[in-house]
């Protein structure tokens, strides 16, 4: 069976966590709120002792792959070691034990490491100013495409137009039509590319922005991004940036400088920071100077040498977070870019270069790339040879974790049938790439000799494959006393 | 440092094998115009112990909470978190993996995710809880664009004693929709009933309520949870999950939806951020929930197991069609919060929310012996009020504290201009009454 739920390990009147007692005169709740404002019980949570705990979810943690426990290569998801050392400094009192209402004069420190951060990111991406208010990517488009409507409304029209390559994650549209734009979808060329006629055809005078990713989905830059660019901006049309995959740009190309308007990067991606098991994570978003002064506020200012919040701002979209942002994920990625320096981060790219085109040269044997041209940090396989005996990408996902392995995305980018994609990154030694190389190469020798052995996989985790059209039409959100496996 | 382990004589053999001369040919399709190898406005990299001096140094400019009194709450609340909290979720199997798309080899990370969804289900008192959104104000604003979908009406009705941060918010995430805010006035510190009965029309898509609400005062959240659905719109409910251990949750008074900061719930204040959006709605309105969700299910042996469902909700299936755009959310601080949470029990919750009350009253009855302070409302309160200065401002006040150790509550000026005499005080279980009795003694001489 699997495990247990906190719920099932239940025992009325155990404790996990004792209380101070009181140095107050007593303070009966009836005497001092309404009745009808009073609970008349707590909620029914477990009722465990503290090592219960700490068994219960040291036990659950086994469950996981993990980056510091498996080679874990999802594609456009960027899964580097997380630096401890990031961790050590996140959890300095004097960062994390901070009201976000404290008057500057006593938070001069932490001011002046997001300041600092701010210049940092100007100057890895080449863009004129940062607002690191977003906690995530998405929100970061979101952010973003809220700056294309208020730069409309400045011009004084209504453009509701955002271009977006089919190769692009499935946030770009969603955070457009979040924002009232029109999507329009732009077909790829056959290098996997933006198709400038195809891009031409579509360049509207309704046209607001560009959405793209650079490099794109399929790990290859845009070789014409400039033109792209040019494009746009003859018809006074905005390109925006999706910088999820700026781990293969630092220190070798920088998108203010190609033309780029708008930019948001993922911290918990290309920075280091922990994924969490989804978040926190931080969208920072970089815009051309002349766009400063839409970016969210407050933002730090700097005068003579004392930093302070500034709330105003002349045509800002106004707030996306209730504080700051993700300050705690700020202060790992200011720790991770200070750690790498100048060369580290150059290092850093051209290492996650050199990796993702060995592990594809490799591979190339075994599992074709749709586009063939060297990719940058990451690569798309096709694995609709393998059809033939019945195997499918995902079939294939599920036999690595047998091999130790965490799957590559799959079925992503759309435009690829039987898609794999593959992003090693830099923390990854050649030693586990060739393991990776091997486990792959022999699935897909399983594959023609054994299908059934890759279809029922994986075999070797807590659980085998689960009914997810079960899960999705009898929801089963919450457990409940009635569904307890243990004492039924 | 750069964490990267490959050696330079690897790197050129690897080169080699891919059968380039050199690191350039790889990069061939980068335009050369657009070639910046170097990055001469980064500073050089630094060994861990100079990164770790310079992170102290910068730390050392702050005066941590563990360093002074603080009184500070308006949304951002700091609560003791128990040391396992750390011993747990500081491990790297929770730490290091991406969301749980691999369910079979993600088991702890989705179970983790059931157990949160469930916890919140009950703190709150609602059908359904997502695994979480990135925080209470963005919680909030998710919460209007849902009620404007679901009930396709064009008016948001927010109180004004709803946190500012949330309102602005809303205003900015609603740019673009064809939506109208209206802004409902209070009256002695509480959402005004008679003006929102007035403002209930039949083209009203939510009522939003905080409670206890930004003064610190509790709503009459029933009486507005009726009126909203009189004439068919939602009831919006955003709340402090420590509080719920005495007051009644969202569900108890109607609420559609109810939506929380959840950071106190074992997270550090960070100044504000990482934080926890906690959201829960009715089954009714599940299918158009934003954000993760995890379910229960088998697997081919009949076991059980857990997975993320009901995706056709989501981004990277329905692409513009989403509920939401949201994707990486707050799952380490849901991690948390659970642990916080089971190690608490509802026993453990009860007593905490009791201390926090006790502390509270016994600081404004102190407080309110300095001559110059007055409460400002007369309403029930839980850990927060809002106290009048007879002649003084705010921020001289707090100026004055701040040289005697203490963080001073909010000055509300900033928020409300015609409440420039008056702060908002937070009182939680951290407070020891020595420190209530130092606070008062130092405002009788200033």
């Amino acid at each position: 069976m699997s495990a247990q739920l906190i719920f099932e390990k239940s025992v009325s009147g155990r404790r996990g966590y004792l209380l101070p007692p009181s140095d107050v005169p007593p303070c009966p709740p009836a005497d001092v709120l309404p009745t009808d404002a009073l609970r008349p019980s707590p909620p029914p949570w477990p009722e465990v002792a503290e090592f219960d705990v700490i068994r219960h979810y040291t036990r659950l943690s086994q469950l996981n792959f993990s980056v510091d426990t498996n080679f874990y290569p999802l594609g456009s998801c960027t899964m580097k070691y997380n630096p401890r050392l990031n961790e050590r400094v996140a959890a300095m009192p004097g960062f994390a034990w901070l009201h976000p209402l404290q008057p500057a004069a006593q938070t001069q420190g932490i001011l002046e490491l997001l300041y600092e951060l701010e210049r940092l990111l100007c100057a890895i991406t080449g863009m004129g100013a940062f607002t690191l208010q977003p906690a995530a990517g998405a929100q970061g488009e979101l952010t973003g495409l809220k700056i294309i409507a208020a730069y409309q409304r400045r011009k004084r029209r209504t453009r509701s137009t955002i271009l977006i390559p089919d190769s692009a994650h499935g946030t770009n549209p969603a955070s457009a039509a979040l924002s009232g734009f029109t999507v329009v979808q732009l077909r790829s060329g056959p290098d996997g590319l933006i198709d400038l006629g195809e891009l031409k055809s579509k360049l509207t005078k309704d046209v607001a922005a560009l959405m793209l990713t650079n490099p794109n989905t399929l790990g290859l830059f845009e070789r014409d991004i400039q033109t792209i660019a040019a494009l746009l901006h003859e018809r006074d049309a905005l390109v925006y940036m999706d910088g999820a995959n700026m781990n293969a740009l630092m220190g070798i190309a920088k998108p203010g400088e190609m033309g780029v308007d708008i930019l948001q990067l993922n911290l918990h991606k290309t920075f280091s920071t922990p994924h969490g098991g989804g978040g926190p994570g931080a969208g920072p978003v970089g815009v051309a100077k002349a766009l400063e002064d839409f970016l969210p506020v407050p933002r730090v200012r700097k005068s003579g040498a004392k930093f302070a919040w500034e709330s105003t701002g002349r045509s800002t979209i106004g707030r996306v977070h209730g504080f700051y942002g993700n300050v705690g994920v700020l202060v790992r990625a200011y720790t991770y870019i200070r750690t790498l320096g100048r060369e580290g981060l150059m290092r850093a790219s051209e290492t996650a270069i050199i990796n993702a085109n060995y592990l594809k040269v490799k591979l190339q044997e075994t599992f074709p790339v749709k586009y063939d041209s060297s990719c940058m940090h990451e690569f798309v396989v096709t694995l609709k040879a393998l059809k033939a005996n019945g195997v499918t990408a995902m079939d294939v996902a599920k036999r690595l974790l047998d091999y130790g392995f965490y799957a590559p995305t799959v079925y992503f980018p759309l435009i690829v049938e039987e898609a794999l994609m593959i992003e090693p990154t830099e923390t990854e030694s050649r030693e586990t790439l060739d393991q990776f190389a091997q486990a792959l190469i022999s699935i897909a020798h399983e594959a023609k000799t054994n299908p059934e052995l890759v279809r029922r996989a994986p075999q070797r985790m807590a659980v085998d494959r689960l009914d997810e059209v079960k899960a999705a039409r009898e929801p089963n959100l919450r457990w409940t006393p009635a569904n307890d496996l243990v004492h039924a | 440092m750069d964490y990267a382990p490959n050696t330079p004589q690897q790197l050129q053999e690897m080169l080699r094998i891919i059968g380039v001369g050199s690191f350039d040919e790889l990069i061939k399709s980068v335009p050369e115009a657009l070639h910046r190898r170097a990055l001469p406005d980064v500073p050089s990299g630094l060994a861990e112990a100079q990164v770790i001096e310079l992170c102290e140094e910068l730390a050392a400019r702050n005066r941590s909470l563990q360093e002074t009194v603080s009184f500070l709450g308006a949304g951002s609340y700091a609560h003791l978190i128990p040391t396992v909290v750390d011993a747990i979720a500081s491990r790297g199997e929770w730490l290091t993996p991406y969301t749980p798309y691999q369910a079979e080899a993600s088991q702890g990370t989705l179970q983790a995710i059931y157990e949160f969804q469930t916890m919140i289900c009950e703190l709150l008192q609602m059908d359904v809880a997502n695994a979480s959104l990135y925080d209470g104000a963005s919680g909030v604003g998710e919460a209007a664009v849902l009620a404007l979908r679901a009930t396709e009406r064009p008016r948001i009705l927010v109180s004004e004693a709803v946190h500012p941060h949330a309102r602005e918010v809303i205003a900015t995430y609603l740019q673009g929709a064809q939506a109208v805010i209206q802004q409902l006035p209070t009256v002695n510190g509480v959402t005004d009933l008679e003006a929102l009965g007035k403002a209930m029309r039949d083209d009203v898509a939510c009522v939003i309520l905080q409670q206890p609400n930004v003064f610190g005062c509790l709503e009459p959240m029933a009486q507005a949870g009726q009126l909203a659905h009189r004439s068919g719109g939602l009831f919006v409910a955003s709340v402090y999950p420590i509080s719920l251990g005495l007051l009644q949750p969202p569900g108890a008074y109607g609420a559609d939806i109810a939506v929380a900061e959840g950071r106190c719930l074992g997270s550090p204040p960070a100044l504000g951020g990482p934080a926890l959006g906690l959201f829960a709605t009715t089954s009714a309105l599940l299918r158009r929930m934003p954000g993760r969700l995890a379910g229960c299910t088998v697997d081919q042996a009949g076991r059980r197991g857990f997975t993320l469902t009901l995706q056709t909700r989501e981004q990277h299936i329905r692409r513009e069609r989403a509920t939401s755009n949201i994707c990486t959310n707050e799952g380490w601080l849901a991690l948390r919060a659970t642990i916080f949470m089971a190690l608490l029990g509802p026993q453990g919750l009860k007593e905490l929310a009791t201390l926090n009350l006790e502390k509270a009253h016994y600081a404004r009855e102190r407080l309110c012996t300095v001559p110059w302070i007055a409460p400002m409302f007369d309403q029930p309160f839980f850990n927060e009020f809002t106290l009048r200065y007879e002649g003084r401002k705010a921020e001289a006040v707090n100026k004055k504290l701040a040289a005697a150790g203490f963080a001073g509550g909010h000055p509300l000026g900033e928020w409300y201009p015609n409440m420039a005499q008056s702060s908002l005080w937070c009182v939680t279980e951290r407070i020891s009454k020595s420190s209530i009795d130092r606070l008062v003694d130092t405002l009788k001489k200033i």
